[in-house]
């Protein structure tokens, strides 16, 4: 919570002398419970990080000493298997975040499209089958996934079926990068970053961690549809038909008219996406505890098991604040992307002649837009109703 | 959020009041004794029949000492003790395994009562050396396992083979081994971790540590030899891990028939019974190594509270709970080994079939306790899952480097 310093006031007087009083009283019951059960413990925890706290009464009893960063240097530069299990829980959750996050989003998005569309038939079907997954309990969903993914499950059976021997998924700890080798180069395997090598770096997700984030797109594309589509519903259905006009295709209408328009819906999901991936837990408590090999151990796993199981309350309240850190940096470096800019005078130039060149032959850019695989309406024909609102 | 400086004053000043008063609230220490305090007893049970025998014990004794007892089954044992000590009220009596013994002992959330145990000398020695930590016995043990080499005896007459064939040397498993591994089943089929792939490492006359675990001796010449054997017989499709036929256990795959052997503990009774009641197996000692006889022994004790308000009656809780009725009772419940030599005879006649199970106590060797070791173990494990690809020798070092550290 930060403090805003606000602006010199006036002294309120007369009539709205009792106004900040009330105003304190009724935010108080939220900023109490905030306090207690957000605030505090969040302090507790960052006391933990520095403190040499072995988990026996209270953290703040005066036999518990500040050990500095001392936590945080054994896991960034310590040498030893705390060091080498961040590096390797920081590198799983890396891969499982780079490939979950874009491909939830687009495939979230994907289907927020379709189910938007006037024309599909059992809509309401539709969207509640895609939104289902959403709603089931993460540990119901693990042990489907589980099972579905076992060496003689559902999906093994099926790639039999067309001839592919399937891997032994939640078993499996080689890297997708890979690709069956199991020592790389010696520059590779050289070299070093929080104890994991730059081999093993690049290997990518373990073919188990790929189960999981087959598991994660397949279950959180649906939240995430749920907000593109309301998002497509407020889309003024007037600026559509303006670009309609003016002759864009369909492929032209929803990068440049439609996916602009969405993009602080794509902020959040976006956002939501890193936070979420990054603080990934329950499968892997559920699932594989981070086996195999610990290619699917996560810093928030790892966290939970260095405090709980092995007693090492301050490394497992650093690694928490790293990940905090970490999600923060993030979620900046997204924000500063997506960030609207002015639009250089290059650019302009472009959209200017782009923009001339479809005003000179609107009927030509009708005929050949066609072609275009089209998320939506083929140019031409009615294009998806927006004009409706939310239904 | 717009908050005015005012505000964010108070919010911080009403943090601070209330981290001291949580300060203060926390540590209540051991100091008040009351010998009729009611006692909490917190299990992590293996099931049903296992939840109502201690429940059975437990209530039997309040009903003779007069004091109040509970029990409370964990759904996540190791959890639930960190946040009772954590709490300054923790259950009053636990089971505690091997690993944490280190963790807790080292920061005295213990009550050492070990040498306060009228059945001290019952215990066998192995059990009694893990759960002394700084030279100082810390809780009994309340059960014990070992492991030994389960052959399923239809598969083991369909390839031709007899009880003279029973192998006792290395050599001979993987003659029996290569016999049995047919189109279905693989010879041997066993969990790829190190407490399984470490009875070959005790026959070598090798463990990760010594008996005390003060010195870390993975890196030995024994353990190499050991690794190497199992790297030999895994590639040459004689043995296998259960994860790789697609089992997650050994005795999964035993059950399921992937392999016509495997090394379990005596807890494999139960899963066959239940699971797969129609699969004829029988367990037999495992074949002695360049070094004799060796297996691994896993247990639990009955840990006490160094914050409990009753550690008096805790003790004599305990005392009760490892008699030696008691402990044939549990054994006959849910199949546990009793922890004291005096059990022993009748625990054999009772369980004629499961004897070798209890033989291995005389060549037993425990698992790392010192503080850290679970971390090293499961990080061991972790490289040995993929053994049949890797360097035996590589992954030693490894290992050794992590267990000297902890010793640091």
């Amino acid at each position: 919570m930060t403090a805003i310093a606000t602006p010199a006031r006036r002294r309120r007087s007369g009539i709205r002398r009792g106004q900040n009083l009330a105003g304190w009283l009724f935010t108080a019951p939220v900023l109490v419970i905030l306090g207690l059960f957000l605030l505090i413990p969040v302090l507790m925890a960052a006391w933990v990080s520095v403190s040499d706290w072995t988990g026996r009464g209270s953290p703040f009893s005066s036999n518990v000493g500040f050990v500095g960063g001392e936590h945080y240097a054994e896991l960034l530069t310590g040498g030893g298997l705390a060091e080498r299990d961040f590096g390797t829980a920081l590198k799983n959750n890396f891969w499982y975040v780079v490939l979950v996050v874009p491909l939830q989003t687009i495939v979230s998005l994907g289907l927020a499209l379709l189910v938007n569309r006037r024309m599909l038939r059992g809509r309401g079907f539709f969207r509640t089958a895609f939104y289902f997954p959403s709603v089931t309990s993460s540990v119901a969903i693990t042990v489907l996934w589980l099972f579905l993914f076992s060496t003689t499950g559902a999906v093994n059976k099926l790639l039999e079926a067309v001839g592919i021997a399937g891997p032994n998924w939640f078993n499996e700890p080689a890297g997708i990068f890979h690709l069956g080798a199991t020592t790389g180069p010696a520059f590779l395997t050289d070299h070093t970053i929080l104890g994991v090598s730059w081999w093993n770096w690049l290997g990518g997700p373990s073919v188990a961690m790929t189960g999981f984030i087959l598991l994660a797109i397949f279950t959180t594309s649906g939240t995430f549809m749920l907000l593109f589509l309301a998002a497509l519903q407020n889309l003024s259905g007037d600026v559509e038909e303006a670009a309609m006009m003016d002759g864009a295709n369909a492929w032209q209408r929803f990068f440049r008219v439609t996916l602009p328009q969405l993009r602080p819906t794509l902020f959040t999901v976006i956002t939501l996406g890193l936070i979420g991936c990054w603080q990934v837990f329950d499968q892997i408590y559920t699932g594989t505890h981070g086996n195999p090999a610990k290619t699917t151990l996560t810093p928030a796993f790892l966290s939970y098991q260095a405090a709980f199981g092995s007693n090492e309350w301050g490394q497992g309240a650093a690694i928490a604040f790293i990940l905090f850190a970490i999600i923060i940096l993030f979620t900046l470096v997204q924000r500063w992307v997506l960030a609207e800019r002015a639009v250089s005078k290059r650019r302009n130039r472009w959209f200017t002649s782009v923009a001339a060149r479809l005003a000179a032959g609107t009927a030509a850019a009708g005929a050949g837009g066609s072609t275009a695989a089209s998320p939506g309406a083929p140019p031409g024909s009615p294009g998806p109703d927006r004009t409706e609102g939310g239904r | 959020m717009r908050i005015t400086r005012v505000g964010a004053v108070a919010v911080a000043a009403g943090a601070a009041l209330s981290l001291a008063a949580c300060g203060s609230g926390f540590d209540d220490g051991s100091g008040d004794q009351d010998s009729t305090a009611p006692l909490t007893v917190l299990i992590g049970s293996s099931g049903d029949a296992e939840t109502a025998a201690v429940k059975q014990a437990v209530a039997d004794w309040s009903a003779d000492s007069g004091t109040d007892a509970t029990v409370t089954v964990a759904s996540d044992l190791v959890q639930e003790l960190a946040q009772g000590f954590s709490s300054g009220e923790p259950a009053d009596v636990f089971y505690l395994s091997t690993d944490q013994l280190a963790n807790y002992a080292s920061n005295g959330s213990l009550y050492a009562y070990g040498d306060d145990l009228s059945n001290k000398d019952d215990f066998y020695p192995s059990l009694v050396k893990s759960f002394t930590y700084d030279g100082t016995f810390y809780c009994a043990p309340k059960d014990f396992s070992t492991l030994q080499l389960v052959i399923n005896t239809d598969l083991w007459s369909q390839a031709g083979l007899t009880d003279a064939d029973i192998p006792t040397t290395w050599d001979e498993l993987s003659a029996v081994a290569t016999k049995l591994t047919t189109g279905g089943a693989t010879g041997l089929v066993m969990s790829g971790e190190y407490a399984r792939v470490g009875v070959f490492m005790t026959q070598a006359g090798g463990n990760l540590m010594n008996d005390d675990s003060s010195e870390a001796t993975a890196d030995s010449d024994a353990n190499l030899q050991a690794l190497q054997y199992v790297k030999d017989n895994l590639a040459a499709g004689d043995f296998a891990f259960a994860a790789d036929v697609g089992a997650g256990w050994g005795g999964e795959a035993f059950g399921k028939q992937l392999g016509a052997m495997t090394i379990e503990g005596n807890w494999i009774t139960g899963a066959m019974t239940n699971d797969f009641p129609d699969v004829n197996y029988k367990v037999v000692p495992l074949p002695e190594g360049p070094a004799g006889a060796g297996t691994l022994q896993f247990t639990n004790c009955w840990g006490i509270a160094a914050d409990s308000p009753n550690k008096e009656g805790a003790l004599d809780l305990v005392q009760k709970l490892t008699s030696t009725d008691d402990q044939l009772a549990f054994s006959t419940a849910f199949g546990v080994m009793p922890s004291i030599q005096s059990a022993a005879d009748q625990w054999k006649a009772d369980n004629p079939a499961l004897v070798p199970f209890l033989d291995g106590a005389d060549y037993a060797h425990g698992v790392p306790t010192a503080k850290g070791s679970a971390d090293v173990v499961t990080d061991f494990n972790s490289q040995l899952g993929q053994l049949a690809s890797s360097d035996p020798k590589a992954i030693l070092e490894s290992t050794q480097q992590n267990l000297e550290a902890l010793l640091k």
